[in-house]
């Protein structure tokens, strides 16, 4: 165990890279399927969207065990979600429409569900691009509230694969539950939280 | 039951149903030899190597058209009663049955009855149709279908003049189909619809094999409908039962989502779907790099069947 804890960095940056690396495998060995292109999509756009599950899970982790010092790992994973959500992205453009401008463009305009794809990819962008520590440290008490954006970029991700679907929504929704139970308990969190300090506030300055 | 065709065919003619009989006769075969003893055995191996390789091409095939690989074309089928993710919907379709398959033809029509579909296939001289298959997904592909054109079935039980639409229904099969057992999605069994013109044009025609054989029950065995300037929800599967009506049926997706599948769902670059955009279509066995295929009016058919719609608003009665 304190050996498995010791090499938790190593391990979890081995993690973030083990679906990649399993594509690429897929890929070279043709395994992806009658429509590998579509498959390439899915596969990126959920491990995207799964390591955001992760990284939205660090905090309640951290509460539960009071274990500081994982804002690390919480960065980590936020950014492999981004590196997935950028290959996913490069993998419309490039492999699926080969920079055919004019048919990208026709094709986003169009489809709704690419809209909340973009938001959400929009927001990913400015919270990695906002993740060094300098740019946490100049950015002060902004920080974290641009990076409680997060569960909007979630949400439009989930709303993005909701939204391309014929009507079988039980995965979607599976990956919107887990999202609202994180969400959750921030707020039970917050709401704690907030009653604790009015019982210490002295009555008068309320 | 056997059908009356207005021109009697030369047994030349007459497709070899061989392979559609096949596997009943296996069944058949095993069964006898379990009485007879063994020697049964070679007149089966015999029998099995018919099959309907070198069928003639149908002038409106387009003979221009690369197949795409079969095994893309099987593996890559949606079919929700099975299932709504396509590699779980080939599995489960192996447990559909198939057997004595028999097609109520019934509404307006002179001659209405259930037929056997090896009766049908009888009177009917098959041929093999290349066609491009549309999905409303936004992939396509290119399919050797084996079949005969739907007109002929039709004139062989005599429309009325009253018919104007034509209803089809798919099988209801809730113990080997998971969905319509436990009522998901859409209302079971699926129904489509064409109106009659549609029905009656040449280009449109029941399918009962691809790639030389009979149809996989993914693709939907054993007799399903092919409309290749529409998308391809309108493609009924294992139909049992053809209706002539006087007004339109109402249809399992168009019913679902009104706003999203219509009634006539002819493929059209230039009207999306509410979510999504059908300007263009990823094509099956197209490899990483290669854009998609603009899609085309009608699916590229809008040379044989444009004027049938000469008259209407294609946004409106999309
Ligand atoms: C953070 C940003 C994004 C996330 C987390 C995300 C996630 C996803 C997910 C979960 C899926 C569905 C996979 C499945 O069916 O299991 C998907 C599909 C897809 N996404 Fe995204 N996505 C993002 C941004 C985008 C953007 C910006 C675009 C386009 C410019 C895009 C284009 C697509 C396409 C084309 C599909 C496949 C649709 C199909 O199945 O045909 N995504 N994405």
């Amino acid at each position: 165990m304190t050996y498995l804890i010791s090499r938790l960095w190593t391990l979890s940056i081995v993690g973030c890279l083990i679906p990649f690396l399993w594509l690429i495998v897929d890929i070279t060995f043709d395994n992806l399927g009658s429509n590998p292109i579509q498959e390439l999509h899915i596969r990126l756009g959920d491990w995207s969207l799964r390591f955001l599950w992760i990284t939205l899970a660090i905090t309640p982790i951290q509460t539960i065990t009071k274990w500081r010092g994982m804002t690390d790992y919480r960065q980590l994973f936020g950014l492999c979600a981004f590196f997935y959500a950028t290959l996913h992205v490069l993998g419309y453009l490039v492999v699926d429409h080969y920079f055919q401008w004019r048919i990208i463009g026709i094709d986003i305009l169009e489809s709704s569900y690419i809209w909340f794809g973009i938001i959400a990819y929009f927001i990913t962008l400015l919270l990695a691009l906002s993740s060094p520590k300098w740019a946490k440290k100049r950015l002060g008490k902004t920080w974290k509230k641009l990076h409680r954006f997060i569960y909007i970029a979630a949400c439009a991700a989930i709303m993005h694969y909701f939204w391309q679907l014929k009507g079988n929504l039980a995965d979607p929704l599976f990956y919107l539950l887990v999202i609202f139970i994180l969400l959750g308990f921030r707020g039970l969190v917050w709401l704690k939280d907030r009653q604790l300090a009015q019982l210490m506030l002295p009555k008068s300055t309320k | 039951m056997i059908i009356k065709t207005t021109k009697e065919l030369v047994a030349s003619e007459i497709t070899d149903i061989s392979v559609f009989k096949r596997r009943r006769q296996i069944i058949k075969a095993a069964l006898a030899a379990m009485v007879a003893g063994e020697f049964i055995a070679p007149a089966i191996a015999a029998n099995n190597n018919s099959n309907w390789a070198n069928l003639p091409k149908s002038n409106y095939a387009d003979k221009s058209l690369t197949p795409t690989p079969a095994g893309l074309i099987k593996n890559y089928t949606n079919y929700y009663e099975f299932a709504f993710n396509k590699q779980d919907s080939t599995d489960l379709a192996k447990n559909l049955r198939t057997d004595a398959w028999s097609v109520e033809i019934t509404g307006e029509v002179e001659k209405p009855g259930h037929y056997y579909l090896e009766d049908i296939l009888s009177q009917q001289s098959l041929q093999e149709y290349i066609y491009r298959f549309r999905c409303v997904e936004a992939w396509s592909m290119v399919v050797p279908w084996i079949g005969f054109p739907l007109a002929d079935l039709l004139k062989s039980v005599q429309p009325l003049s009253t018919a104007r639409f034509v209803k089809f229904t798919s099988v209801y099969q809730p113990d080997t189909m998971p969905k319509q057992a436990s009522n998901q999605m859409l209302e079971w069994p699926y129904v489509e619809g064409l109106r009659i013109d549609e029905a009656m044009h040449p280009l449109t025609i029941l399918a009962v094999g691809l790639y030389g054989d009979i149809l996989p029950n993914q693709n939907g065995a054993p007799l399903r409908l092919i409309v290749p300037w529409k998308y391809g929800f309108k493609s009924i599967k294992a139909i049992v039962k053809i209706e002539l009506l006087k007004r339109p049926p109402i249809t399992s997706w168009n019913s679902f989502a009104p706003n999203e599948y219509g009634f006539y769902a002819n493929v059209n670059p230039d009207v999306a779907h509410p979510r999504w955009s059908q300007n263009s279509e990823r094509q099956l066995g197209s490899t990483f790099f290669t854009p998609r295929r603009q899609t085309e009016l009608f699916n590229g058919y809008g040379e044989q069947v444009a004027s049938l719609y000469s008259e209407m608003n294609l946004r409106h009665f999309f």
